[in-house]
């Protein structure tokens, strides 16, 4: 079982070096491509089944012990985070192979596309912080490029924000590791758990909240979340799925792990509501503001890490197992929305609500399918929203916290509103005549490949499997969440593996 | 760590953060530049100062601390690759727009154009087609560089 954890992160390195080599052929890199994904699906099953048994899994990379040696750890919450990351993963990339333009005309895609694979998998399975700042950068570099593929003026200029905002955050986090460092004296993080409870309690909260305005930059927290619906939406679709799906997400899950390992209960509970309340609020009503499909979809994203973020406030086993069920649900969702974007991009010709309409009778296979996953990001009751939205909005409410309770209805009745919004707009309206330019109008009516409606089909039934299975895996997030408030079995794993000093 | 040090961290900091309120792009790489090596200037000085660390040459428990230091070799390369890829992207921004101003969001302000126009969201005129003949009438400062 432990030869196994570091292969989600060698794996992808190796096939995307693999695949520059492979340059001249596009069908090698693709095979290439989707078989390292593949093994990664595999691979991540077999790490979540053993976790489920044994609670933590642990490595140390070299044989050096605990404190000193490169920790690689896969806990129940890494374990299921890494399972819907490398699905999402596999998904999209077959999407991006589907779709003309994006993956075909670069030959950097797939090796690039494997690089942020190995970052997101690094991210989740490291158990030492600066490894955790080498795993974010590698995967942001990773979306540097891809978020400029092709280099036009609007994709450099949305890029610039991206990786300046990026660097920025990458800075702070550099500060942060240096005063950890400082004061602990060690970097790898259940050797840090025990030495930060040792420091003066105002010392503790300079360092969480330092650690929490980096990842917020990252997850896309309330002051610090401009740059991403500016930045998101003008990348390729399978690239601007990816990001939803996956980036935000891991900026959460070192929010997770930082705050639940490192500094529990240090940051008080109102300051990270407020927090939450105002993501919730100020990214709907975002969403509600614009007229262009992605552009709707990325502050809903923003949207979405307020619940997250409300969750793991509560700081009970019930809102961290609701925050988990909720996180699996958005990354395979998000990804969803984002791929249905593009095969309306495909056949409409635009992502504006201004120049689409009627695709209801024109692409009823597009519709259905949006409808599936709006209804579930809404939060409508047989889809998985529904479960994951009640379960935190409970966990919530047992903690008697009334206020941010209505805070989060009233965005969950926006998030309706707007995504009514979206339906109407693209699917219902009457069809407006294609003005605009030529080659926009050229492109109308032209039905997507089923390589690009395939993976769409997967991963929205799989958004509604995951309806259906909220109970098991509700129990697996709440085992997953009783190990991240009670960690001395984490640590006591980490500190204890062997190796030679 | 010194006060000297503290110092030169706290400067970078100041340095680097009002060129990245630059609205050059040139200036906001250099901005970047100088923000991470004012993280590294700290990252450097968390650990125990001393003798350099190569076994055999003293005590041990002289040497400084290695691990900042071998900390900060991966910072520097992680800074080093993103600021070349910030320059390629400065010049491509530049072949583009013979410009390396970092632009405005248009949807941005195509959004704010739509609800009661205010007299300061001036930028808003460049979006209308009579702001484009008005444009003529008086042409807009440019802020170009004379000779690259």
């Amino acid at each position: 079982m432990r030869v196994l954890l570091p292969m989600p992160v060698l794996l992808p390195l190796i096939g995307a070096g693999a695949s520059i080599l492979v340059g001249r052929s596009r069908t090698l890199q693709r095979v290439i491509s989707l078989s390292v994904l593949t093994a990664m699906v595999g691979l991540s099953i077999a790490i979540i089944v053993a976790v489920d048994d044994d609670g933590v899994v642990s490595t140390q990379a070299g044989d050096w012990y605990a404190p000193v040696g490169i920790t690689l750890v896969a806990d129940r919450l890494s374990a299921i985070m890494l399972v819907a990351a490398t699905v999402a993963l596999l998904l999209v990339n077959l999407y991006a192979i589907g779709q003309p333009g994006a993956e075909r005309s670069h030959v950097g895609f797939q090796s690039v596309y494997l690089v942020l694979a190995a970052g997101v998998a690094a991210a989740f399975l490291t158990g030492d912080m600066f490894n955790l700042f080498v795993a974010i950068e590698m995967m942001l570099t990773a979306s540097y490029v891809l978020i400029t593929l092709g280099g036009t003026l609007e994709r450099v200029r949305s890029g610039m924000t991206y990786v300046v905002i990026s660097l920025v955050a990458s800075a702070l986090f550099l500060v942060a590791l240096a005063f950890l460092y400082a004061s602990t004296g060690t970097m790898n993080m259940a050797d840090m758990a025990g030495q930060v409870a040792q420091l003066p309690s105002g010392l503790q909260a300079a360092l969480a909240g330092l650690l929490l305005v980096v990842f917020g930059i990252k997850a896309g927290l309330f002051p610090l979340f401009f740059w991403l619906p500016d930045s998101y939406p003008t990348a390729p679709t399978p690239v601007t799925a990816i990001f939803a799906g996956l980036l935000t997400k891991v900026g959460m899950y070192a929010i997770i792990r930082t705050q639940t390992l490192l500094f529990p209960d240090v940051l008080p509970t109102w300051l990270l509501m407020t927090l939450a309340g105002l993501t919730m609020v100020v990214g709907v009503l975002g969403a509600i503001a614009q007229d262009d499909v992605k552009r709707i979809l990325s502050f809903l994203i923003i949207s979405s890490i307020g619940y997250m973020l409300m969750g793991l406030a509560l700081f009970t086993v019930a809102g961290i197992a609701a925050v988990i069920v909720y996180v699996v649900h958005q990354i395979v969702l998000k990804t969803a929305l984002f791929l249905t974007g593009g095969l309306i991009q495909q056949t409409g010709g635009s992502t504006r609500l201004s120049q689409l309409g009627n695709m209801a009778t024109t692409a009823p296979m597009i519709a259905a399918l949006f409808f599936v996953a709006a209804s579930s990001l809404a939060g409508i009751p047989p889809m998985s929203g529904f479960a994951a939205k009640f379960a935190l909005l409970d966990s919530v409410a047992a903690e008697a916290q009334w206020w941010i309770l209505g805070v989060a209805v009233l965005t969950a009745l926006l998030t309706l509103f707007s995504v009514a919004k979206l339906w109407i707009g693209v699917f219902w309206a009457p069809a407006t005549e294609p003005t605009e330019n030529a080659d926009r109008a050229g492109t109308r009516g032209r039905r997507p490949p089923w390589m690009m409606v395939a993976p769409t089909i997967v991963l929205v039934s799989a958004s509604v499997v995951l309806g259906v299975l909220a109970g098991p895996l509700y129990r697996y997030a709440e085992r997953a969440a009783a190990d991240l408030l009670d960690p001395t079995h984490y640590t006591n794993v980490v500190l204890a593996e062997g190796g030679t000093p | 760590m010194s006060v000297l040090m503290a110092a030169t961290a706290a400067g970078l900091f100041a340095l680097g953060t009002y060129l990245l309120l630059q609205r050059k792009l040139s200036r906001v790489i250099i901005g970047l530049g100088l923000l991470s090596h004012g993280a590294n200037v700290l990252l450097v000085n968390s650990g125990r100062r001393g003798l350099p660390a190569i076994i055999g040459t003293a005590d041990p428990l002289e040497f400084a601390d290695p691990m900042p230091q071998a900390l900060v070799l991966t910072a520097i390369v992680i800074s080093f690759g993103t600021t070349a890829l910030l320059l390629a992207l400065a010049y491509r921004s530049w072949l583009l727009t013979e410009d390396d101003e970092v632009a405005d969001d248009i949807e941005d302000r195509l959004i704010a154009s739509t609800g009661y126009t205010d007299l300061e969201v001036s930028d808003v005129r460049l979006l209308s087609d009579e702001a484009e003949d008005s444009l003529d009438r008086q042409p807009r400062k440019s802020s170009r560089p004379e000779s690259i």
